[in-house]
């Protein structure tokens, strides 16, 4: 395992030598932004390594809100009429420097969806093949993160082909992937850290690190129910209570990736858009019929837990469809908590949960 | 690997009213490139995602067997936007068809069984394809007896109404057309609902014997009970599922009951695999 050691003074240096082979993403707060998000960086902007922790998640990197999958005219006099033609982007090679752990091992999540066997979806996977993860480890995690309980930390390399420790006046740069260390030489920094001090060091930061996060998830049990047992359970009414189907833990969290199609006409000219949705709306299953197999709020809510805690879980045998940043938790207009809903969940039909009652 | 998202261009080669009301018609279509045409293999109980540019897409069954060749088929129900919209295109209009998407009735482990069709309404689409498929020459032999029994409110509801009466005269196949009602003194075959209709004709159940049902909900819900004191099991009933659906490969997250997803890992469920899932359908 090499171990780049990066002088601060050298890092603005870097990323602009990189930029010679790399579009560069980073999370970045600009003058005009409400928060800080995780972007395409213009000529002269940095990443903001103070703000990784953004907002919404960096998922739309790799998979836009709105993102163009066709463009057709349905002018009949066009030899092109009514033919759908994917247009040129840009899938040039892309650092995304300081992205946080969690937030890279979710890509590995979401990807089980959009590369499969069958079929490859080749917006999200062209996106994600383009891109170089820098991650930046997290130092201080606060209160909401429960990372490690589901399989990534604070320092996980899971999905990263770099991670840097912020050591105070520089940072440590462990190249996990070739393309890790790819973009690491295109910055131009050189200087091999002692592979074993180095280590040392992190470790010890990693530790720390870790025993700040003082909140956990558990799903041995959930695995261990059937599904229409857990479907079926009598906690969905109260859990949802509260939901107002507002749909900001779906738009973001990284790990969810539910997509509309529509078609955008202007004139004979029109787009057919990929856009997030989200299992929170009506809207989102209702037949042409008018029967919604997902009718009510307490049923589109048990699909969001049942489908991130229980049916993810079942299908790829993997863990569950969530990383643990803390994002829904911290967002939520009503307080649900993701944390307590898998304990719910988990707990169910326990003795330990009969006597709690 | 190719776009899924990506349909094939086809011209529609004809537009025939399903119904005499109207409120279904059957597209042919042909592809534009021939060679789309051996892409799109398909078997009999898959769906495609019917691209109408500017529109959008629906998920339709497909109503044309594999053993046909030269065009696919399908019949549309005008219910939403897509649907309305696609009732008012021509021969010769160009539009898009994805697919074939979805698994298909169990053509394997269905060979040297006696096979029971039930339908009802509209939802005999993809029950057409199987029958044209089973009664291929090619095919026949590979089958036992093969009961058909669908219904419709009135005569003029039924779909493919001159292949149901072209059937009815062959001794290779036993047809039991029902409709729930008519005034039609002509009428030659049955009257009755199908789940009575079913009663009264369906083979008793063997180990040999599989039942396939396609309907309205309300029929389905009456002809199950009739199958098990039939001594159909669970797992010698099979259906075919419908839900909302967008990108029909199992991406866009809104067709799952539990786990499966309609589009991709059914639209086909025996009873018994259903009986294991949420029932979000």
């Amino acid at each position: 395992m090499k171990i780049v050691k990066i002088d601060k003074t050298d890092w603005s240096a870097g990323l602009q030598r990189s930029r010679e082979s790399y579009r560069l993403v980073g999370p970045i707060k600009g003058e005009n932004d409400d928060f800080a998000g995780i972007r395409e960086l213009g000529e002269g902007e940095e990443p903001d390594l103070t703000a990784t922790d953004t907002v919404l998640s960096p998922k739309s990197i790799v998979y836009p809100q709105s993102e163009i999958m066709f463009e057709y005219t349905t002018d009949k006099d066009s030899p092109d009429a009514n033919l759908l033609i994917r247009p040129e982007k840009n899938y040039s090679p892309c650092a995304v420097v300081g992205i946080r752990p969690y937030d890279a091992a979710a890509f590995l999540l979401v990807r089980k969806n959009f590369d499969t066997p069958e079929y490859r979806d080749p917006y999200w996977c062209d996106a994600y093949e383009a891109s170089t993860f820098i991650g930046l480890a997290v130092n201080r995690p606060d209160s909401t993160d429960f990372s490690t309980s589901t399989g990534s930390g604070p320092f996980s390399e899971k999905g990263l082909d770099a991670l840097l420790v912020d050591t105070g006046d520089h940072y440590l740069a462990k190249l996990i992937t070739e393309k890790g260390e790819a973009y690491v030489k295109a910055a131009g920094w050189k200087t091999e850290a002692d592979p074993d001090t180095a280590l040392k060091q992190i470790e010890e930061m990693k530790a720390v690190a870790e025993a700040r996060i003082s909140s956990a998830v558990a799903f041995e049990n959930i695995r261990k129910k059937t599904i229409l047992e857990l479907y079926e359970a009598d906690f969905w009414e109260d859990i949802a209570f509260s939901c107002i189907n507002c749909g900001t833990c779906t738009y973001l969290c990284p790990t969810c990736w539910c997509f509309d199609i529509q078609d955008e006409n202007r004139g004979t000219n029109g787009i057919r858009y990929k856009n997030w949705d989200s299992c929170m709306y009506p809207l989102f299953s209702l037949h042409g019929s008018g029967h919604n197999p997902r009718g009510t709020k307490v049923m589109r809510v048990r699909q969001r837990f049942m489908h991130k805690l229980k049916y993810f879980l079942d299908k790829y045998d993997d863990g569950i469809m969530c990383v643990g940043c803390g994002r829904c938790v911290r967002s939520c207009p009503v307080n649900i908590d993701i944390r307590r809903v898998c304990d719910i969940m988990n707990s169910y039909g326990t003795v330990e949960n009969a006597c709690t009652v | 690997m190719q776009n899924p998202y990506q349909p094939y261009p086809v011209r529609i080669d004809e537009v025939i009213d399903a119904v005499e009301d109207k409120s279904l018609k059957t597209f042919r279509f042909v592809f534009l490139n021939p060679e789309d045409e051996e892409k799109f293999s398909y078997r009999a109980g898959q769906f495609a995602e019917l691209s109408v540019t500017g529109q959008g897409e629906i998920p339709i069954g497909i109503a044309s067997s594999p053993t046909e060749k030269g065009f696919i088929m399908f019949t549309v129900f005008k219910v939403g936007k897509v649907t309305s919209y696609l009732h008012n295109m021509k021969a010769g209009d160009i539009m898009g068809v994805r697919g074939p998407m979805g698994n298909w009735y169990p053509w394997d482990s269905l060979e040297g069984k006696n096979i029971v069709i039930i339908g009802g309404g509209f939802a005999f689409t993809t029950l057409r394809s199987s029958i044209v498929y089973m009664l291929d020459s090619a095919n026949r032999s590979k089958f036992k007896d093969i009961h058909v029994i669908y219904g419709a409110r009135m005569p003029g509801l039924l779909l493919y109404r001159d292949e149901l009466y072209e059937w009815e005269k062959r001794d290779d196949i036993h047809m039991h057309i029902t409709v729930d009602g008519t005034d039609d003194p002509d009428w030659k075959y049955n009257v009755g609902f199908v789940p009575t209709i079913t009663e009264q004709k369906a083979p008793s159940a063997d180990a040999d014997t599989c039942a396939i049902v396609c309907g309205p909900p309300i029929m389905i819900k009456f002809t199950l009970p009739v199958l098990e004191n039939l001594g159909y099991s669970h797992d010698q009933i099979i259906m075919s599922l419908e839900n909302r659906m967008k990108c029909g490969i199992g991406m866009c997250g809104r067709c799952n009951i539990g786990k499966e997803f309609v589009c991709k890992d059914g639209p086909v469920f025996t009873m018994d695999q259903l009986s294991q899932t949420p029932r979000e359908y």
